[in-house]
């Protein structure tokens, strides 16, 4: 009952198109979301720190920022994006610009959160021991803080990732050509809708799960350390 | 060409009632699916922490199947691949009343079902074995410790990470746009297509969904409060 062969017969338009992005469409799921991962993350530093900062006008647009994106569903956003950034540019911007946007605007916040939480577990005599050697306070923050707050991070962080790998399937909404949009184009030609995505939900669980053991690693490494 | 605004696009007409049957959709199916969820994460969160080897590893294959999966992925899964396979007779029925509706559910709730047994998991992991030692050498059975001891104090420890669950669950209900359930996101999209004023109709839709998150989270925290166990929970932040 089980048809295997579509899979076969297919294997190469949802891998290599869907998967890593190499074909006639401009697509992808990993090739989107690493670079979602990394300047998702770069921004979520900002972010954070932002929230750390005592001064009144950088912490409170950063606190509103993380609060507004933490309320709203992610494909609100990307829908914003969608219509919000033609409009401004006055031109045309493909799918993959509009998602990249949207999933590093939207993830800053969640990433942001985590970084504030990481910095916090760093003990202030750390930050008072730094500034009594005579360090600036760029250099506490660059060299003490936040490299004792990236490895308390680790956990949240990689877990924060598997969601935003999971999340880039939601760029098909606006026609993207991801791993789930690849299946939706085979299934709308060959109608074996529970064999494809069975096998689509198999290829996320493969990445997403081993994320989440490297995860448990670092998290059994730190606690030996 | 400038953007025209026109506020009145959103409560002129029928836009204010798809707005409203869009609010009650999405409330129907997160209150449908928290249900389940909370069930099957009650239920795999506490089996994966039981001494029966074989409960656990059950427990575990649903936990970490589901939910490293894209939710999206499931909502088609769900709607698209399962039907199909089902009885002639049930497969009607559910065509006859709104299968998009509960295959729409039915992901969410056991998606959500796999993350809350995580909450519920760590919950009781937080409580020291000895409890569970002292009801067994009481002489209760290990469905009793855990009835009676275990989860009535894992439940008032995991009030802030089950609410921030129970808010992703709500926003993650607009997911099922893409199988054509009517709820907030899709009339949101809906208002955009017959008035072509996608901003005003992103921001009423933005606005609902923030003043749903806000309050619940209010609430939560009030509870938060109220259920604390005396000397045990230590607020952060």
């Amino acid at each position: 009952m089980l048809d295997l062969g579509v899979i076969a017969a297919n294997f190469k338009f949802l891998i290599v198109q869907g998967l890593f992005g190499l074909g006639g469409f401009a697509g992808g799921t990993l090739r989107l979301a690493v670079p979602a991962i990394v300047l998702g993350f770069a921004l979520g530093i900002l972010v954070g720190l932002a929230r750390l900062a005592s001064a009144p006008w950088i912490r409170l647009p950063a606190t509103a920022y993380v609060e507004f994106f933490r309320g709203v569903p992610l494909v609100m956003v990307i829908f914003w994006i969608w219509f919000i950034i033609p409009q401004v540019l006055r031109l045309p911007v493909p799918e993959y610009g509009v998602a990249l946007t949207a999933f590093v605007i939207f993830e800053a916040a969640y990433f942001g959160e985590i970084v504030r939480a990481g910095v916090m577990s760093v003990p202030r005599g750390q930050v008072e021991a730094a500034h009594s050697v005579g360090l600036s306070g760029v250099q506490t923050m660059t060299t003490v803080v936040l490299p004792q707050a990236l490895r308390n991070m680790v956990p949240s962080l990689v877990t924060q990732m598997i969601v935003l790998f999971k999340d880039t399937s939601l760029a098909s909404i606006i026609g993207y050509v991801d791993l789930t949009k690849a299946a939706q184009i085979v299934n709308n030609r060959e109608i074996r809708p529970f064999e494809l995505y069975l096998f689509i939900a198999v290829v996320y669980w493969l990445f997403a799960y081993s994320m989440s053991r490297v995860a448990r690693r670092f998290e059994h490494g730190s606690a030996r350390a | 060409m400038k953007y025209q605004f026109n506020w009145s696009v959103l409560w002129s007409g029928q836009t204010g009632g798809w707005l409203l049957q869009g609010l009650l959709v999405t409330l129907e199916i997160s209150v449908l699916a928290w249900v389940l969820a909370v069930a099957l994460g009650l239920l795999s969160g506490a089996l994966r922490t039981v001494p029966f080897r074989l409960l656990r590893a059950l427990a575990t294959c649903y936990v970490e199947f589901f939910r490293n999966v894209p939710l999206l992925v499931w909502m088609f899964f769900w709607y698209f691949g399962v039907p199909p396979l089902l009885p002639e007779g049930m497969r009607n029925w559910l065509l006859d009343h709104g299968a998009e509706f509960w295959a729409a559910m039915f992901a969410l709730g056991v998606y959500h079902g796999a993350r809350f047994s995580e909450v519920i998991r760590s919950g009781i992991q937080a409580i020291p074995r000895t409890q569970f030692e002292a009801a067994q050498a009481m002489g209760f059975s290990t469905w009793q410790a855990y009835r009676l001891v275990i989860l009535p104090v894992a439940l008032r420890l995991i009030v802030p990470p089950g609410t921030s669950e129970s808010l992703n669950l709500l926003k993650n209900s607009s997911v099922a746009l893409t199988i054509s359930v009517a709820e907030l996101t899709f009339q949101t999209r809906q208002i955009e297509t017959y008035t072509a004023k996608a901003i005003e109709a992103l921001t009423a839709g933005t606005l609902i969904y923030l003043a749903l998150c806000l309050s619940i989270a209010t609430i939560m925290s009030r509870v938060e409060r109220k259920f604390a166990i005396p000397g045990l929970i230590v607020r952060v932040g």
